[in-house]
């Protein structure tokens, strides 16, 4: 069976349709077959569905995503409970470390992301990852900061991400890789992404599954909980009747 | 006795706007493997410019087989050549010429 790619971190400006269908056209082209576009969680559901049918043309499945940069743990519990049934992912931006802990053992988040440069900002550590496997957090790593920083700082994002690489691994944390960007000229083809994860040491194995059976079984695994017939894990409506 | 070097072709797409030299293009790929991998790094990669068509956008280089993996990240890496935003994107990898035009159908 073919191989599935998926970039679950495309970013174009959603206020300019032309630029949006331009993105989801390069993304088709470069391989990719379901992609996940961010909105703002108050983004309005018509232009969602109108988003779609433009990904349908282009022959390329799309996803709902929500990235969501709380300041406390209670603000994302609060941010959960109102936005999980209205996006198939949700991804954590961790800029405080009682957030990234909170993040990691909430079951309703999906990814959890480390934007910062700086090594003293990034809580991806042992206990991080521990937290995030027995939950069902993946660690996502965006490789636009790897296209877009130069000399020292990328040397510095390079070492950060083969520690944090190291580490999911350990801990059986998928490792999901974006490309993260609003640029068409920044978008890769899969393979190119997973060519740019052997700079922090991921093996190839590892770094395809990364553009393709991780983020896949995501996306699967939401859509099956957000379908009016799920019940619970492994449990779904199969057939209603009258006296059902 | 030397072994024999193995080498391998890599057909590439470059995406741009503006338009180029191929001497541009390759600073472009050398400073990228120079960045990332350092002057070691480099002198390993063999890299040779095999084939370049600007107005059909693609380019071949050649590199040994052992530095690849290498010289595809690098390339990956390319946000500019000559300070113009462009990306290049490897289209078929090949260890022959000859197999790789067929596999590009050029």
């Amino acid at each position: 069976m073919k191989r599935i790619y998926a970039d679950l971190h495309l970013r174009p400006n959603l206020k300019d349709s032309e630029q949006v269908s331009h993105v989801v056209s390069k993304a088709a082209k470069l391989g990719y077959r379901l992609v996940a576009i961010t909105f703002s969680s108050n983004f309005p559901e018509e232009e969602i569905r109108r988003l779609r049918s433009i990904c349908k043309e282009a022959k390329i499945d799309m996803a709902s995503r929500v990235d969501l940069r709380p300041r406390t743990p209670r603000e994302l519990i609060r941010d959960l409970r109102r936005l999980r049934r209205k996006f198939e992912i949700i991804a954590v931006v961790c800029e405080s470390k009682n957030v990234a802990r909170q993040a990691a053992k909430d079951r309703r988040v999906d990814l959890l992301n480390f934007p910062s440069v700086d090594f003293r900002k990034r809580f991806f550590d042992g206990a991080e990852a521990e937290l995030a496997s027995n939950g069902a957090a993946s660690l996502e790593i965006d490789v636009k900061l790897l296209l877009t920083l130069e000399g020292s700082p990328r040397i510095r994002l390079l070492s950060n991400l083969r520690k944090e690489a190291a580490i999911a691994k350990e801990f059986h944390v998928p490792i999901i890789t974006s490309s993260g960007v609003s640029d068409e000229m920044l978008m890769r083809k899969p393979r190119e992404l997973a060519g740019l994860t052997h700079l922090f040491d991921l093996d190839e194995i590892s770094a395809i599954e990364a553009v393709s059976k991780n983020p896949v079984a995501i996306v699967r695994r939401n859509r099956e909980k957000l379908s009016p017939r799920f019940v619970a894990p492994g449990i779904r409506i199969v057939r209603g009747g009258r006296d059902c | 006795m030397l072994k024999r070097v193995k080498r391998r072709y890599l057909a590439l797409e470059i995406d741009a706007d503006e338009v180029f030299g191929s001497k541009e293009f390759m600073d472009a790929v050398w400073s990228a493997v120079l960045k990332l991998y350092g002057e070691y790094g480099a002198s390993q990669a063999g890299l040779t410019l095999i084939d370049f068509d600007m107005e059909k956008r693609f380019a071949v280089v050649r590199t040994v087989h052992t530095a690849a993996d290498m010289v595809r990240t690098a390339l990956a890496s390319i946000t500019k050549i000559g300070d113009k935003p462009a990306a290049v994107h490897i289209l078929a990898v090949s260890g022959t010429i000859k197999a790789l035009y067929k596999k590009t159908k050029r």
